[in-house]
């Protein structure tokens, strides 16, 4: 019994990660109807920033709140210069450039932070408190971390006139404009959101995982299938595929298929939702009409 | 009285081609002056040009101001608000949450706060309505809030585009009243495109008349009221 | 922002064209007698890599539909030729067709659950495939034909002539003959294949789906035809690869080889036949040149040109050849 209540906890922990990085995708589908394909690679980037900063003597939350701030900037950065003329091209030069963008910051990790296998801080302490024995002081902290996060989002997006103005330029940029919103600015802005809330499942991953380049890309797998069963326009949807996801690969890997094929139960799952029900659990249908 | 917005030889056009060819249009303050035409006559998208939702060529002054080079937030900025042809509803959100948005550029809290009172005396629907989401409102009440969402920006111009489509006539009838209501009191300068000639030429002060995309008559509504041609074409009589 | 679709193939080869290969076709004959082994092999391998990306062409280029998981129909290929040559000691050249033929299968059975899928949402789903490649590869209860993670190793071919008017022929340079004549062929029959009927349809298809469907065009069909084609092509080459690096293992078939062959298309040419010599050869020999600067530097610099070529040269470098030629003759 206790396994199967820390296999949960661990599913819950890492599906926290798993909903924070399909928010982040559903975010810049919603509002540019684009799937960044270098979402992964823009958070590993972000955590390597943190452990540089770790390294040299930084004490983990400033380095933490640090790379929030610079992932948030990086994100607006790259919108605004790279995605953004690219905005209305077809989709395969989107799609082209999005892995150009993935490419270029995994290779610009190995270039600067090398290949090798790096350890990567948590910041709870070893023993869970209370004596519990089923889970980690870390994915205790992760789930924290995470619902902090998804608190703070929902009150932004819900109670703020910044939030409000951005929900309205993915609802209907058209509109916006006519009511004074600089729609530009919100993509970047929505965009900045992504990196950071990335940048947060990257270092809550990392101590689990290791720090390397390629950490990030089977994560990535799980947080599309996590967007696309919750559905890729639903923010809510993508927050709940996340532990869905994370509880279901947590126990699938654990009681029936072992840890090999897990990917490829990532990929079942993103065939199975795109060609059975694209708009997944809770995202709109779209009927398109001739 | 003094000229609010001036179309100097203005031409505007989608892709490569122009709809609307060298229109001057005075716009004076304080009044009431509608553009009629029929079906794609280019009313439309003079609005659209004065927002610079599409590109345009020729001179467009507000206030003085250049609106040329201007992108379409910063003209709504200067006090602009145009009520779209299709109302453009943020359908997914609350009506109450459409006003919010269409005060999302001012500053003083507590004026936002009257004037919303404002909105919902005028449209009492509205108030009743507030949480509801906006796209399962109906075609009048939908109007309303896209009226009292562009007003809520207190412009100086306000541009309606056909907000009798597809609307019962007394609704219409009741719309058009508080517009006369809004201009009277309020002293909005209101640009209207219209198709109902005769109740558009009821409301107005100045009236301009575009075919296929050029100025064919313009002058006080009176005037264009009685025009022979005018009333066979546009009034049925 | 330009669109890549003015790429088209051309219907019949003007007089100067046909020089032009045969002289292309004179020089590749006369090479390897010049270079070493070691360069012998890397153009061999700039053959196959063409023959993948004509593949990827067909599918992205001319039938518009997004694919980064390209790599998946390299393993395949590579894959069922080191089966059948390490457990069955069948001849090399016997198991091109083989492996052709089923991936001509399985890219149609691929093409089925696509036809639902439209640019973001397949090239999604082909990225999943690509990512959870080199498990499925590794994994334990196939291990038994697939080798795990060790792989297969295969005998290299020993070349059928030793020498050829007094010139010495290797196995090197043997197979960089079979790979000359295979990239000929199968150009070949794709050059017939687009400039006709097929191309016409799918090039509709990619620009105005729902006006090629309404003229009759059996959208679906062609669509699924061209993922079959298209994945026939890349596992060809993807066996061609074995046989030539004499060795398949998971990690060679990492999402980062889908990648590589979408670079390749990009710089080469969307769309174009010879774009495709062209970016085959940048994929083999850049990394030679960049790999010296850094493990990590041929990865930038794909990135970089990426994002470059879309901006500048959306018609990849045979396009911008063709678009200076044509200004140069002085083209209005």
């Amino acid at each position: 019994m206790e396994t199967f209540l820390h296999q949960l906890v661990a599913g819950i922990a890492t599906g926290g990660v798993y909903a924070s990085l399909a928010l982040a995708l559903v975010m810049i589908y919603q509002s540019t109807h684009h799937i960044n394909f270098a979402q992964g690679e823009l958070a590993m980037f972000a955590t390597y920033m943190a452990w540089s900063m770790v390294n040299a003597g930084v004490p983990y939350w400033i380095a933490f709140f640090s790379t929030i701030l610079l992932a948030f900037v990086l994100g607006v950065l790259l919108q605004k210069i790279i995605i953004q003329p690219v905005q209305n091209a077809p989709v395969l030069s989107v799609v082209v450039v999005f892995i150009g963008l993935l490419v270029i910051f995994n290779s610009l990790a190995g270039w600067i932070f090398s290949y090798t296998i790096k350890s990567f801080p948590s910041p709870f302490p070893k023993e869970a408190p209370f004596g519990i024995k089923f889970m980690s002081a870390h994915e205790l902290g992760s789930i924290g971390v995470t619902l902090v996060l998804l608190l703070f989002l929902f009150g932004f997006f819900r109670y703020t006139p910044l939030g409000l103005a951005m929900r309205a330029a993915a609802q209907n940029p058209v509109s916006s404009r006519l009511v004074g919103i600089r729609v530009g600015w919100m993509l970047a802005l929505g965009w900045g959101l992504a990196a950071a809330i990335g940048s947060t499942a990257g270092m809550m991953i990392a101590p689990v995982v290791f720090l390397e380049p390629n950490m990030m890309s089977g994560i990535l797998l799980y947080a599309f299938a996590a967007a696309l069963v919750g559905g890729i326009d639903s923010p809510g949807g993508a927050v709940f595929g996340g532990f869905l996801v994370g509880i279901l690969e947590n126990l699938l890997g654990a009681y029936l298929i072992g840890t090999e094929l897990k990917l490829s139960v990532a990929l079942l799952l993103i065939v199975a939702v795109l060609t059975i029900r694209p708009a997944g659990l809770f995202g709109k249908v779209i009927v398109t009409r001739v | 009285m003094s000229t609010l917005l001036e179309l100097t030889d203005l031409s505007a056009g989608y892709g490569a081609s122009d709809v609307i060819h060298g229109l001057n249009m005075k716009i004076e303050e304080g009044s009431i002056t509608t553009l009629l035409g029929s079906n794609g006559a280019g009313k439309t998208s003079t609005l659209r040009a004065i927002c610079k939702m599409i590109r345009t060529r020729g001179q467009m002054v507000f206030e003085g101001k250049r609106l040329d080079g201007l992108s379409t937030e910063e003209i709504v900025r200067l006090g602009v608000a145009h009520v779209p042809d299709g109302r453009g509803t943020f359908t997914s959100m609350s009506a109450e949450e459409n006003l919010r948005l269409g005060s999302y550029t001012r500053k003083d809290k507590r004026a936002v706060a009257e004037d919303q009172e404002r909105m919902f005396h005028y449209f009492p629907r509205l108030k009743e309505r507030r949480q509801q989401q906006a796209g399962t409102l109906s075609g009048g009440e939908q109007q309303m809030l896209a009226i009292a969402r562009a007003l809520m920006l207190r412009p100086r111009l306000l541009l309606l585009d056909e907000p009798s489509f597809g609307l019962a006539p007394l609704i219409v009838k009741e719309i058009f009243g508080i517009m006369r209501t809004i201009n009277e009191t309020e002293k909005v300068t209101i640009l209207l495109v219209e198709q109902n000639a005769a109740m558009a030429l009821d409301l107005a002060h100045q009236a301009y008349l575009i075919e296929t995309g050029r100025l064919a008559m313009s002058g006080p509504a009176e005037q264009l009221k009685q025009d022979e041609a005018v009333r066979r074409a546009y009034l049925g009589y | 922002m330009t669109t890549m679709n003015n790429a088209s193939t051309a219907s019949s080869l003007s007089l100067k064209t046909v020089v032009w290969i045969a002289l292309l076709l004179m020089a590749a004959c006369v090479l390897p007698f010049f270079v070493s082994n070691y360069s012998v092999f890397q153009f061999s391998m700039v053959l196959s890599y063409a023959i993948a990306l004509v593949g990827l062409n067909i599918l992205t280029g001319y039938s518009g539909q997004i694919s980064l998981g390209h790599g998946a129909f390299l393993a395949i290929g590579a894959y069922t030729t080191a089966i059948l040559m390490d457990r069955y000691d069948m001849p090399y050249w016997v198991t091109l067709p083989i492996s052709g033929a089923l991936c001509l299968v399985v890219g149609f059975l691929f093409g089925l659950p696509a036809l639902r899928l439209e640019g973001h949402y397949l090239a999604l789903a082909t990225f999943a495939l690509a990512v959870a490649l080199p498990q499925l590869l590794k994994f334990k209860h196939l291990e038994e034909w697939t080798g795990g993670v060790q792989g297969i190793v295969i005998m290299k071919p020993d070349p059928w002539i030793t020498s050829f008017a007094g010139l010495s022929i290797n196995s090197d340079r043997w197979l960089y003959f079979f790979s000359l004549l295979v990239a000929l062929i199968m150009f070949l029959l794709a050059w017939n294949m687009l400039r006709g009927r097929i191309g016409r349809a799918l090039m509709a298809i990619r620009d105005q789906p729902i006006a090629a469907a309404s003229m009759g065009i059996n959208t679906p069909f062609y669509k699924s035809l061209a993922f079959g084609v298209s994945a026939l092509y890349t596992g060809v080459a993807g066996s061609l690869s074995a046989i030539l690096v004499a060795f398949v293992a998971p990690d060679s078939f990492t999402v980062f080889l889908s990648i590589t062959l979408l670079v390749g298309m990009v710089i080469g040419g969307v769309a174009t036949l010879p774009g495709a010599l062209f970016g085959a050869a940048f994929v083999q020999f850049i990394p030679n040149v960049a790999d010296q600067i850094s493990k990590a530097a041929p990865w930038a610099i794909y990135g970089v040109l990426l994002i470059g070529f879309m901006y500048v040269m959306p018609s990849g470098i045979y396009g911008a050849v063709r678009l200076a030629w044509a200004k140069l003759r002085g083209s209005p």
